[in-house]
């Protein structure tokens, strides 16, 4: 029993499930895109600046950045696992997997927060307080990447997690029934955000720090 | 104006909310051939404007920063909001769901968003036009943007940062369609090649424009946070900007002549009432452009201090990128042999369009030619080899398939006479226009000088000259063609005998588009001594 | 309103070989537009659907015609690229023992600096069948070198060195332009190149009024800026010795070797931790902001003056 309002222009169920699928991957191919931007300029300037580009990556947080990886990725676990349980007929179980989820992300935002805050007080943020003249300008250039890298990241997150709570909303009080695309659907863009970070983290946290 | 005898998508829904709220291609190209033509215009007069400056030597139009934003406002308005969005946004959205036998693009709603996020692009970027412009060129070249420019730099960057989002979703929404809408029997290869060449438009705009968001993005963090990113003062690398400007940038052209390719490929086998040649070879080498155009940025970069090694790969691709556009239009010529041709306007503008796009093409070739670019970039060389691409080759095809499809989509004809007038006049004003710019090029003529020394005059007054035969030429399908919808004849389901889809169903098409879904039989363009043979039967 | 020029001037071989290049170009493009124009042409007349033509259809076999204008098309484009890009390697080489004149483009303004000291404004002169380098630096934001007449521009990038060589073969007088947009009056940043013989270039020089020449003024910066206080012996910093060492190969800390050009110069001025040489603390302090673009050329040449006259120094 197909839930999901069948939309006029496809003929068959199907091929709604299909191009929404197709839809959602060419979108995410669009992030990959726009990311894959921000991480080339940043490599442009590791190999133009070198060791001093380096250096200012050992400023970061790795303790926090690591820990925050291991949320991330339990918290796809979670989604991965809400996405199996809904499928298989079940109802409650999802609900949970997905506000787990959303937990999770939350998590992440928080100790995001506070890693922000740290280096706030460390004058390291470009345009607001970065002290020039104890850094460099190399340093500035670093952290200018990491704050739109991970600010962008995490607007990005913020979207997954209210998606993510709207549909735990919406299959517990039985709004969503399965046979639709939707839950996949939010469950592969979550995955993405997911992979972002994992690029994102070892250029950010792990440049230099190879023992 | 009398009301259409049947139903059809005009007036299937009456009222401004139902055009406002509309998710029926159909209507939404019509909002976008509004937006199109005002945008137009506005780019358009500051053609003319820069014109009028350049008939003698001195800036005596207004001061030296007024021309520099005159110049920078005709770029930036003709490229992000009339040649990218036009033939897509207009005739792709309209015909694309007609030829492949579908009822609507697979996401509606999404088709009306790329339209609002288009139009407030557009108002935001006018908007910083109105309070007093910008004038860094539409390049935004660093760090003269960022630190040195005066001027609503945030703003006009923020309206095109919007509207490629408009780009990203309606190159989204094409792919999903022409993947998955297909009638039955509409095989890729049954598919028309408008429909491939907006596909192979579509994977840019959906592949390339990200780039640009990241791009502008990070403009925007130097401008506003004063954060060195491109800026030597501050560390930053100015040629990391070009890079990633033009990685968008270069891509971005083959979207605007795409799209146009396709309309010549659709109405060169109708006039010449044949199939046309080597339809394979056409559509492959949409895709073979679409993937190349991806790997030749850097010929923007030439002598812009890019590594040797870099420069002479980028020229050799550049080369190779030149070889499927001459073979469409070898395929488009040998289109004619044996065949049974007819000079209705649309089939004039598409003749314009393979002569202006072959000399424009060929100049290319001398661009990629590294010692001669050194000479040549950064003149009216360049100016007028992109306006042979982009005008006499765009442009054409956006008035061949304006004339083509009007019948169809307004179920009027407009006044034949008149339009191979405005066909003819267009062609010959554009070459007075834009080939002495070819000559001022060589001659040393920079771009973007509001005065010039006094030897080269004689070649701007006849560009003047050319350019106001080229605005009657230009301005003229906007009175016949707004005529012929009060008063032009009613126009048949097929009035050019061609053999699509769009043809099978009533001019203007009824809302739903088809009453039962189509089954497909055969190819596109085939024809029987001159007889079409349409690509569905009828039942 | 002048004449119809058609055809720039031409001050050197080298422009004049472009010219060649040109019009090889001019002539594949002639032939190529009117084989398709004559073509369509030909057909829109023949086919015309009023016509009796014979329209039986004998060509079939489409793909023959494919391939054969595939394939000639790729190998007169593949051909083109390669000899234009033969013609570009030449000019990448300049010959040793070139004259260097410093350029500095500001805006709205070029300034030029000869190894005599000799300072010009929105000028350059320059002795007839004498190889010429041009290094070049923007003060603020990008602009372009470019003379028509020798068919050369480089765009000149602030925060590095761009360079560019030519020799002029006719005396005369050639405009210069700014070719890359640059603000209010970039329409305006031009001057004029003069080409003189040798003869009469000496005497311009001469004419300039006596003053130190560029690397003696660039020794007077080297002990004002406190430069001497470590690079000299009885410095109490340990500071690489500087003399032998331009044109020479420079092992850095990190493992790689460069060779010590104005850029390395340059920047070891202006950012001296980005290249740290071999066996020495990142302890010099950045000038950054504190030397103009004009002192620079200055300092630079001073170093290449002290340096090993070395056939191929760049």
């Amino acid at each position: 029993m197909a839930d999901e309002a069948l939309s006029f222009q496809f003929a068959t169920p199907v091929q709604q499930r299909e191009a929404v699928t197709l839809g959602m991957w060419a979108f995410l191919a669009t992030e990959v895109l726009f990311f894959g931007a921000l991480i080339a300029a940043y490599f442009n300037y590791r190999i133009w600046f070198g060791a001093e580009f380096v250096a200012a990556a050992q400023m970061t947080k790795v303790v926090l950045g690591t820990t925050n990886t291991a949320v991330l990725l339990t918290s796809s676990a979670c989604m991965a696992m809400a996405v199996t349980s809904f499928e298989a007929g079940s109802r409650r179980r999802p609900t949970l997997w997905l506000l787990a989820t959303a937990v999770l992300g939350l998590a992440f935002i928080a100790i995001k927060g506070f890693e922000y805050s740290l280096e706030y007080g460390e004058h390291l943020v470009p345009a607001l307080n970065f002290d020039l003249a104890r850094h460099g300008g190399v340093a500035e250039i670093f952290f200018m990447f990491y704050f739109c890298a991970t600010g962008l990241h995490a607007l990005h997150l913020l979207i997954g997690i209210a998606l993510v709570t709207w549909l735990a909303i919406w299959i517990g009080t039985g709004r969503i029934n399965r046979g639709g695309s939707t839950t996949r659907l939010i469950g592969l863009y979550w995955h993405f955000v997911d992979v972002v970070w994992i690029f994102l983290f070892p250029l950010i946290y792990l440049a230099g720090r190879n023992g | 104006m009398h009301a259409p005898h049947r139903s059809s998508y005009l007036n299937a829904e009456i009222g401004l909310r139902s055009w406002l709220l509309t998710t029926d291609h159909k209507r939404i190209a019509l909002l976008y051939f509004a937006g199109i033509t005002f945008f137009f215009a506005i780019g358009g007069l500051a053609a003319t404007l820069i014109r009028l400056e350049l008939i003698t030597p001195q800036g005596d139009l207004g001061s030296p920063d007024f021309y520099n934003r005159l110049f920078t406002m005709h770029g930036v308005i003709m490229v992000w909001f009339f040649l990218i969005p036009s033939i897509p946004a207009t005739m792709g959205n309209f015909v694309i769901p007609l030829m492949i036998g579908a009822r609507d693009l697979a996401f509606p709603r999404l088709n009306l968003l790329s339209w609002y996020l288009y139009i407030a692009g557009g108002l935001i970027t006018v908007a910083a036009l109105l309070l007093g412009g910008i004038d860094t060129g539409w390049t935004f070249y660093e760090p003269y943007s960022t630190f040195y420019a005066t001027g609503y730099i945030i703003l006009a960057v923020f309206g095109i940062f919007v509207a490629g989002f408009s780009s990203i979703l309606t190159g989204l929404n094409f792919i999903v369609t022409v993947h998955k809408l297909r009638a039955p029997g509409m095989t890729w290869y049954r598919l028309p090649v408008f429909v491939w060449s907006t596909y192979a438009t579509s994977l840019i705009l959906v592949l390339a424009t990200p780039v640009l968001a990241m791009t502008l993005l990070m403009l925007l963090a130097e401008r506003v946070l004063h954060v060195g990113i491109f800026s030597p003062q501050l560390g930053g690398d100015p040629l990391l900007f070009q890079h990633m400007f033009w990685f968008y940038s270069h891509p971005a052209v083959y979207i605007m002549i795409l799209p146009s390719m396709g309309v010549i490929s659709e109405v060169v086998p109708v006039f010449a009432g044949k199939r046309l040649f080597g339809y394979e070879f056409v559509v492959w080498c949409s895709i073979a452009i679409a993937a190349i155009g991806f790997l030749v940025w850097g010929h923007h970069m030439f002598v812009a201090g890019q590594a040797l090694y870099a420069s002479l790969a980028f020229s050799f691709l550049s080369y190779l990128v030149a070889v499927p556009s001459a073979i469409k239009v070898f395929n488009w010529t040998a289109t004619l042999h044996e065949g049974w041709i007819r000079f209705d306007a649309p089939m004039l503008y598409a003749f314009g369009f393979i002569g202006l796009f072959t000399i424009g093409g060929l100049t290319g070739l001398f661009l990629a030619a590294l010692p001669i670019d050194v000479h040549v970039t950064d003149t009216y060389f360049v100016v007028a080899h992109f306006h042979y691409i982009m005008v006499g080759g765009a442009v054409m095809g956006y008035f061949a398939g304006l004339h083509y499809w009007w019948p169809k989509i307004t179920g009027r004809c407009y006044p034949e006479y008149w339009a191979r007038f405005a066909a003819i006049l267009a062609f010959f004003g554009f070459n007075l226009t834009f080939f002495p710019q070819f000559i001022l090029g060589y001659l040393g003529m920079p771009r973007r000088y509001q005065s010039y020394p006094p030897e080269f005059q004689i070649w701007h007054v006849l560009s003047s000259a050319g350019a106001s035969i080229l605005a009657v030429g230009y301005a003229l399908p906007l009175f016949y063609l707004f005529w012929s919808i009060l008063k032009g004849a009613r126009a048949p389901a097929n009035p050019w005998n061609a053999t699509g889809l769009e043809w099978s169903v009533s001019s203007p098409p009824p809302a739903e588009n088809f009453a039962v879904t189509p089954a497909v039989v055969r190819p596109p363009y085939q024809y029987d001594q001159g007889k079409p043979c349409m690509q569905a039967d009828h039942g | 309103m002048q004449g119809f020029p058609w055809w720039p001037a031409t001050a050197s071989d080298y422009a004049s070989r472009i010219d060649f290049l040109f019009g090889a170009l001019l002539v594949v493009a002639l032939l190529t537009a009117g084989l398709v124009f004559f073509l369509l042409l030909y057909f829109a007349n023949k086919y015309r659907h009023t016509s009796t033509a014979d329209r039986s259809g004998t060509t079939r076999k489409t793909w023959r015609f494919e391939v054969s204008w595939t394939a000639a098309t790729l190998l007169i484009f593949v051909a083109l690229a390669v000899w234009s890009a033969s013609f570009y390697l030449r000019l990448y080489n300049p010959p040793p023992d070139a004259l260097q004149i410093f350029v500095v483009g500001k805006q709205w303004m070029w300034k030029a600096q000869h190894p005599g000291g000799q300072r010009e404004i929105n000028e350059l002169h320059v002795p007839a069948g004498q190889d010429v380098r041009l290094v070049m630096a923007s003060q603020d934001v990008i602009h372009s070198f470019f003379i028509p007449a020798l068919r050369i521009k480089q765009d000149v990038v602030p925060g590095r060195y761009e360079t560019m060589w030519f020799r002029a073969d006719k005396p005369g007088r050639y405009h210069i332009f700014c070719a890359e947009y640059c603000g209010t009056d970039h329409a305006h940043m031009g001057g004029w190149l003069t080409v003189m013989e040798p003869r009469d270039y000496a005497g311009w020089l001469r004419g300039q009024g006596g003053q130190q020449t560029l690397a003696a003024q660039g020794e007077e910066l080297f002990r004002r800026y406190g430069c001497s206080g470590c690079h000299e012996p009885g410095g109490t910093v340990r500071a690489p010795r500087l003399d032998g060492v331009f044109g020479s190969p420079v092992p850095l800390s990190d493992g790689s070797v460069v060779v010590a050009d104005e850029r390395y110069v340059r920047d070891s001025i202006l950012d001296p931790k980005a290249q740290v040489a071999a066996g020495y603390q990142p302890v010099m302090p950045t000038f950054a902001g504190q030397v103009s673009e004009d002192d620079l050329a200055k300092l630079v040449a001073y170093i290449e003056s002290i340096g090993p006259k070395q056939a191929g120094a760049r």
